[in-house]
């Protein structure tokens, strides 16, 4: 498999706070990264630096070895190219589902309306929502928000999808609905970049897991290692805080 | 009360109400462009344009447009600038009506979460394409039952023009009085004319406020 996506070094600094120390981490096509770590380790920062939502102030992102650093490109090019969903779903309100859609096609990538409409209900269809397409988001649950959110980022036919804890704002009886939704996705074969709090959930869809903590990969393995023989003291604890009555 | 008196007041409460209207209108209208341009410079923190706006609102808002009014029609003709009366009504409410504007929809595009830029962003849009499908719509949806009952409230306020000589509801109410002392029908013909151009805004503005509800940002 190739490298797609390589983050080199990065730091991230607010005056002077770090929230990302020197991270560096690569990514094969139709690879499964998983990041975790407490809250405020810099994961979410990680996954927005790679979309150019934040600069950095050291290093250097590379998308199939072309630097994507702010500054260098254009972001909308780069973004294009790498998909993202939110914690808060984002849906557009005032557009309905299939206009939430549709909407960056038509006007990004300029795809005819019945072309753009047509794969829109096709991913509808995929994710069981495509009853609710004329539906505003606010007619929509939590779950179904954010089913329609990654159909959406999957309409722009990103190379790289990164997914920033997207059942955290959810009721627990949602969470199964959207994380199928990614397993699903990652059987495909997307590559993808996902920062998330469920463990469980992780374990079963990564083929790597990076723990972060205080803005630095401190251990990064396959799941199996990860999970039954974490190698440092810091993933032990941060683990373990996870489990109960043991 | 006379029916009579009441109907032969008719036509002068007609013609009033026209011009009430126009002028409301007009003024209406410019004070939406001036509360757009000057919402947009304050919130993108345009400099220098900024602090012109900030104190044109400040200025404007805490100042009665019957005050406003006279500063235009009997002070501009000083400097050398002559505008009809009408012009003068049209200028005054839109400088007062774009001063409540600015606020409104400043703080409709304040409401707006980032997150919604963000993603707008992250799907590859231009910056001018986020704001353009994204922030203005939504700060519209969101502005509306404020924009609304700024129509009204500026609507109102075109009774204080009388003072400049224009012939509105108000002017043409006081003048019947004046000529005939028949108060009663003459205050009934003027509340009667002011429902009449009022409500159907007030009836307007709920129908516009449930076509956007289940559309604002943060459901």
């Amino acid at each position: 498999m190739e490298e797609i996506l390589r983050i080199n070094g990065i730091s991230k600094r607010y005056d002077d706070i770090t929230v990302l120390d020197h991270v560096s981490l690569s990514i094969k096509s139709g690879e499964v990264v998983v990041i975790v770590g407490p809250s405020g380790c810099g994961k979410s920062t990680l996954l927005r630096c790679v979309n150019s939502l934040e600069n950095i102030q050291e290093g250097e992102i590379l998308l199939n070895g072309e630097s994507v650093n702010p500054g260098n490109k254009k972001p909308a090019a780069l973004r294009q190219k790498i998909g993202m969903v939110f914690q808060s779903y984002e849906l557009f309100p005032h557009k309905t589902v299939l206009q939430n859609l549709t909407l960056a096609p038509l006007k990004v990538k300029k795809t005819g309306r019945k072309e753009a409409e047509e794969e829109g209900l096709k991913l509808l269809e995929r994710v069981g929502l495509l009853s609710r397409k004329d539906n505003y988001p606010s007619q929509l649950s939590g779950g179904q928000k954010q089913r329609v959110a990654i159909m959406r980022a999957l309409m722009m036919h990103p190379e790289v999808l990164l997914l920033d804890e997207i059942t955290a704002a959810l009721d627990p009886e949602m969470v199964r609905e959207v994380l199928e939704v990614v397993l699903s996705l990652a059987k495909e074969g997307r590559t993808m970049l996902i920062v998330t709090h469920e463990l469980q959930f992780a374990r079963a869809v990564a083929d790597r897991m990076v723990f972060i903590d205080g803005g630095r990969i401190v251990e990064e393995g396959t799941p199996e290692e990860f999970f039954e023989h974490p190698r440092t003291e810091r993933l032990r604890k941060f683990l373990h805080s996870f489990s109960y009555g043991e | 009360m006379d029916p009579e008196v009441l109907k032969s007041y008719l036509p002068r409460y007609a013609e009033a109400f026209l011009l009430t209207i126009k002028i409301g209108w007009l003024g209406i209208a410019l004070a939406f462009v001036i509360g757009m341009l000057s919402a947009f410079v304050i919130h993108f923190r345009i400099p220098v344009l900024k602090r012109i706006a900030g104190y044109y609102v400040e200025l404007f808002r805490n100042t009665p447009l019957l005050v406003q009014l006279f500063f235009i029609y009997f002070g501009l003709p000083k400097v050398g600038i002559v505008i009809s009366a009408e012009a003068c009504g049209v200028l005054g409410l839109g400088l007062l009506g774009g001063s409540y504007m600015s606020e409104t929809f400043r703080s409709g595009l304040e409401a707006i979460p980032a997150a919604q830029k963000e993603s707008a962003l992250s799907l590859g849009m231009s910056r001018g394409q986020v704001f353009r499908e994204i922030i203005l719509p939504e700060a519209l949806t969101i502005s509306v039952p404020a924009i609304a009952a700024n129509v009204i409230f500026l609507l109102k306020e075109t009774s204080v023009f009388s003072a400049i000589s224009l012939m509105d509801l108000m002017f043409t109410a006081k003048d019947l009085i004046g000529l005939y002392y028949d108060t009663t029908e003459a205050l009934f013909m003027l509340v009667l004319f002011y429902t009449i151009m009022l409500l159907p805004v007030s009836i307007l503005g709920s129908i516009a406020e449930k076509t956007v509800r289940g559309k604002m940002p943060g459901q």
